[in-house]
């Protein structure tokens, strides 16, 4: 018996050692860069009136998809704004709006006053589903292909500099 | 100049540490009961030297030398003077300093203060103690030299992270350095016990000061952070389960063990095993959390630059230290049949220790528990308070009750004869338990607990305290660091019961009124001060039922050097509760986030603690007067 512990004891202690040692060559910081050329599975998202379910088909009809993470509340989205308007205006995008733990009528009102530049909108009420796309903090927004493959992520309000280099993509 | 001294003195410390090694290896081969003079000579000049050492590194912050690359880092001119000697170990190089300070003085005074133990396990005491300090002596030369040069000097340095710039932050590291490094000694004891097999009580007289004085500064560095991040972070709580906080509170728990199971060993001669596996623990785990915070596994507010070579060599130098020690443990290792009554003072100090190792455990798997997903799984996820609260606090309230029975019983063999006594004191904890619901008509069935829990063991400790004044007889520390803890959790469990927390986006001239109060954005000043420059707000609070009006003003700062915003939170202490206002700006409008918090007892929470650490404080004293 006293062997038996005497050797749990070391492997538990030789196993953290270990696992610390992995540890030490990662990155702690949470990264979503990563994202970039992977292709994203799960969608699970519901429209803005609850009543259609988001699949990959929607996305397959256009060759390219800005999915833009944003909310009412959040005020860089404002600030983006703009800019996600003129890039409604190219016809080889389509523009994808989850709406990010946000309550329904405000976030209308939202559009309302700002215009909208979305071909579809869905919601995430609570914050969870977003995390499937390595979303930490809004505005985000990720832009994809037929394929449903991630060809580059923004973090933080969209700029001219960004759209120019997403105009330059989809052209 | 002072790099040269400095790096001067830190060789000749790694050779006086390698020159004690060696005296102390041959005069263990010596017959007779005496330490040679030339070893006291020799570790009073390795004290001294190394306080030289760490006082260059000092006067190079003062005179803000930023030829030094780590003084370049860490200073500026325009800091305060009290900024810039705390800057010096407010960094990893400069902690590392204060590290090997600690290790040395301890080794010092533990060599020149046990002249009745036997030479040997003195000997053995101040080698392993070297050891250590060799290790960390050239892990500072050879990877965090904090007197490393920069060519051509800067005329100005970077500076200190503003949210450092804080008095209780200027202490906080110096004191929870003292705490867990301080448990070196101990380890090194017994690791020199194991080898000399010098057990039994009298190992224990020889560290319990070791301990008691350790877990007494632990317990103050913990307060003082805690402090620290309730006035500065500006989140309004004072614990949050972030992983460098647990890193400190396991030692914590380790040597609270620690020093409950030595009274046992003393008195009894029974658990020498256990004494000894908790002494290394304790530094096992200090180690172990000074590697978390400074390999950059860890993100916290704590977290230093990220360096994996210096991880590597903490990680070798923790490899090293638990092999070693689990190797001599194991070799050493004899079953011993204690003869424990089931009913016995023995049994409710090891009910403590199953209680401190199941809170060791819970934080050590909550904080180890992410690093190993996202090392095995690719998973990132975190352990946060609920996790914590929920395993912890339930726990807690058992743990009050045998806190309040375990000292009243007696050694050997317990008769409970007060059995009716603590009824009683249960019936009364009940009635003021529903009192306190009753008046502030606020509670959970675990809150009521918690409460009915702390105040049967305050008022176990008020009845003790009672009767050691009739017999004269006095056990002061204890009854003072029990009655402290149950105010403690207590207060805790009053301030976590009774907070109110509000958020507004407000401007100037706004109002808002909610439950009793109602809050007024006054106005917003700018104001310049020596190194930041500072947006203040002036807002109104009034308590509609007390008709009292008080005035907050929390701040936005704009420090220059480095370029950073800090939020100031405006606090306003009495003694029943604290108004907590941070206020944040709403990019691009006139709109600013307001959080209003009412944190009652706050002001007590600190006292108990403080208190709990001056029972500490009075048992050494204690133990110093009866030897």
């Amino acid at each position: 018996m006293q062997k038996v512990i005497k050797f749990l004891t070391t492997l538990i202690f030789l196993f953290v050692i270990v696992v610390f040692y992995f540890s030490l060559n990662k990155d702690p910081s949470y990264q979503t860069n990563s994202l970039v050329g992977k292709k994203l599975v799960e969608l699970n998202l519901e429209n803005f009136d609850g009543d259609y379910n988001l699949s990959t088909k929607d996305f397959k009809k256009n060759n390219f998809t800005l999915i833009n993470f944003w909310a009412s509340w959040c005020s860089p989205c404002r600030v983006e704004h703009p800019i996600l308007m003129s890039l409604s205006k190219s016809k080889k995008l389509k523009l994808v709006g989850i709406n990010f733990k946000d309550k329904k009528n405000n976030a209308k009102k939202f559009l309302n006053e700002l215009g909208n530049p979305y071909n579809l909108i869905a919601k995430d009420e609570i914050g969870k589903k977003s995390v499937n796309f390595g979303i930490y903090g809004i505005p985000e927004s990720i832009l994809v292909n037929k394929e449903m493959i991630v060809i580059k992520k923004f973090i933080g309000p969209l700029n001219t500099q960004d759209y120019n280099e997403i105009l330059k993509i989809i052209n | 100049m002072l790099s040269n001294l400095g790096n001067i003195l830190l060789f000749i410390n790694v050779f006086l540490s390698v020159l004690i090694i060696y005296f102390a290896s041959q005069n263990i081969k010596t017959s007779g009961n005496s330490i040679s003079e030339t070893i006291y000579q020799t570790t009073l000049l390795q004290t001294t030297l190394i306080f030289g050492c760490f006082f260059t590194l000092v006067a190079a912050f003062i005179t803000s030398d930023f030829s030094l690359i780590n003084v370049f880092e860490n200073s500026h001119t325009s800091k305060p003077l009290l900024y810039k000697i705390s800057g010096s170990w407010g960094n990893h190089e400069g902690s590392l300093m204060l590290w090997v300070i600690i290790l040395t003085i301890f080794s010092f005074f533990f060599l020149i203060n046990n002249k009745t133990h036997p030479k040997n396990y003195r000997l053995f005491t101040l080698i392993f103690q070297n050891i250590i300090i060799l290790g960390f002596l050239s892990f500072i030369l050879f990877n965090s030299n904090p007197f490393t040069l920069i060519s051509p000097a800067p005329k100005e340095g970077l500076g200190l992270n503003p949210i450092l710039q804080d008095p209780a932050l200027a202490i906080h590291p110096p004191l929870l350095y003292i705490g867990f490094v301080g448990s070196s000694i101990y380890f090194s004891a017994a690791m020199a016990s194991l080898i000399t097999n010098y057990s039994e009580k009298f190992f224990a007289k020889s560290i319990k000061n070791w301990v008691l004085i350790s877990w007494v500064f632990q317990t103050l560095g913990i307060l003082v952070g805690s402090i620290w991040a309730y006035y500065e972070l500006g989140w309004g709580g004072f614990w949050f389960w972030d992983p460098v906080e647990n890193a400190s509170l396991l030692p914590w728990f380790a040597m609270t063990a620690l020093f409950h199971s030595l009274i046992v060993l003393e008195k009894r001669n029974v658990l020498y095993f256990w004494v000894i596996i908790l002494c290394l623990l304790t530094f096992v785990l200090s180690v172990t959390g000074t590697f978390l915070v400074r390999s950059g596994i860890l993100n916290s507010v704590h977290t230093f630059a990220n360096d994996p070579n210096r991880g590597i060599y903490m990680l070798s130098f923790l490899c090293l230290m638990i092999f070693s020690s689990l190797f001599l443990l194991f070799k050493k290792y004899r079953k011993n049949n204690y003869n424990i009554n089931f009913n016995s003072k023995e049994t409710y100090v090891l009910i403590n220790n199953w209680f401190m190792l199941f809170y060791l455990l819970t934080v050590l798997i909550g904080t180890l528990y992410p690093i190993f997903t996202d090392a095995l799984t690719e998973n990132k996820i975190s352990v946060g308070p609920p996790f914590y609260n929920a395993v912890i606090i339930p726990v807690v309230v058992i743990f009050l009750f045998f806190m309040a029975i375990g000292p009243n019983v007696k050694w050997i063999k317990n008769k409970f004869d007060n059995l009716i006594s603590f009824i009683i004191i249960f019936i009364l904890a009940l009635i003021i338990n529903f009192i306190i619901v009753y008046f502030f008509k606020s509670f959970t069935i675990l809150s009521n607990l918690i409460i009915i829990s702390s105040l049967f063991l305050i008022i176990s400790s008020l009845i003790d305290l009672k009767k050691s004044l009739e017999k004269s007889k006095f056990d002061l520390a204890r009854i003072i660091s029990h009655l402290s803890f149950g105010f403690l959790i207590l207060f805790i469990g009053l301030n976590h019961n009774f907070s109110l927390e509000e958020d507004f986006n407000m401007k100037v001239g706004d109002t808002k009124s909610f439950n009793n109060y109602e809050i007024k954005f006054k106005k917003l000043e700018v104001k310049n001060f020596k190194n930041y420059k500072s947006l203040i707000g002036d807002l109104e609070i009034k308590d509609k039922k007390m008709s009292q009006i008080k005035t907050l003003n929390p701040e936005i700062r704009i420090y220059e050097s480095p370029s950073t915003l800090t939020y100031e939170a405006a606090i306003k202490t009495n003694i029943i509760k604290d108004y907590y206002l941070t206020m944040s700006n709403i990019d691009r409008s006139d709109f600013y986030n307001i959080k209003f918090q009412k944190k009652p007892m706050m002001f007590w929470i600190w006292v108990s603690c403080m208190v709990l650490a001056i029972g500490g404080f009075l048992r050494v004293f204690q133990n110093a007067k009866s030897n």
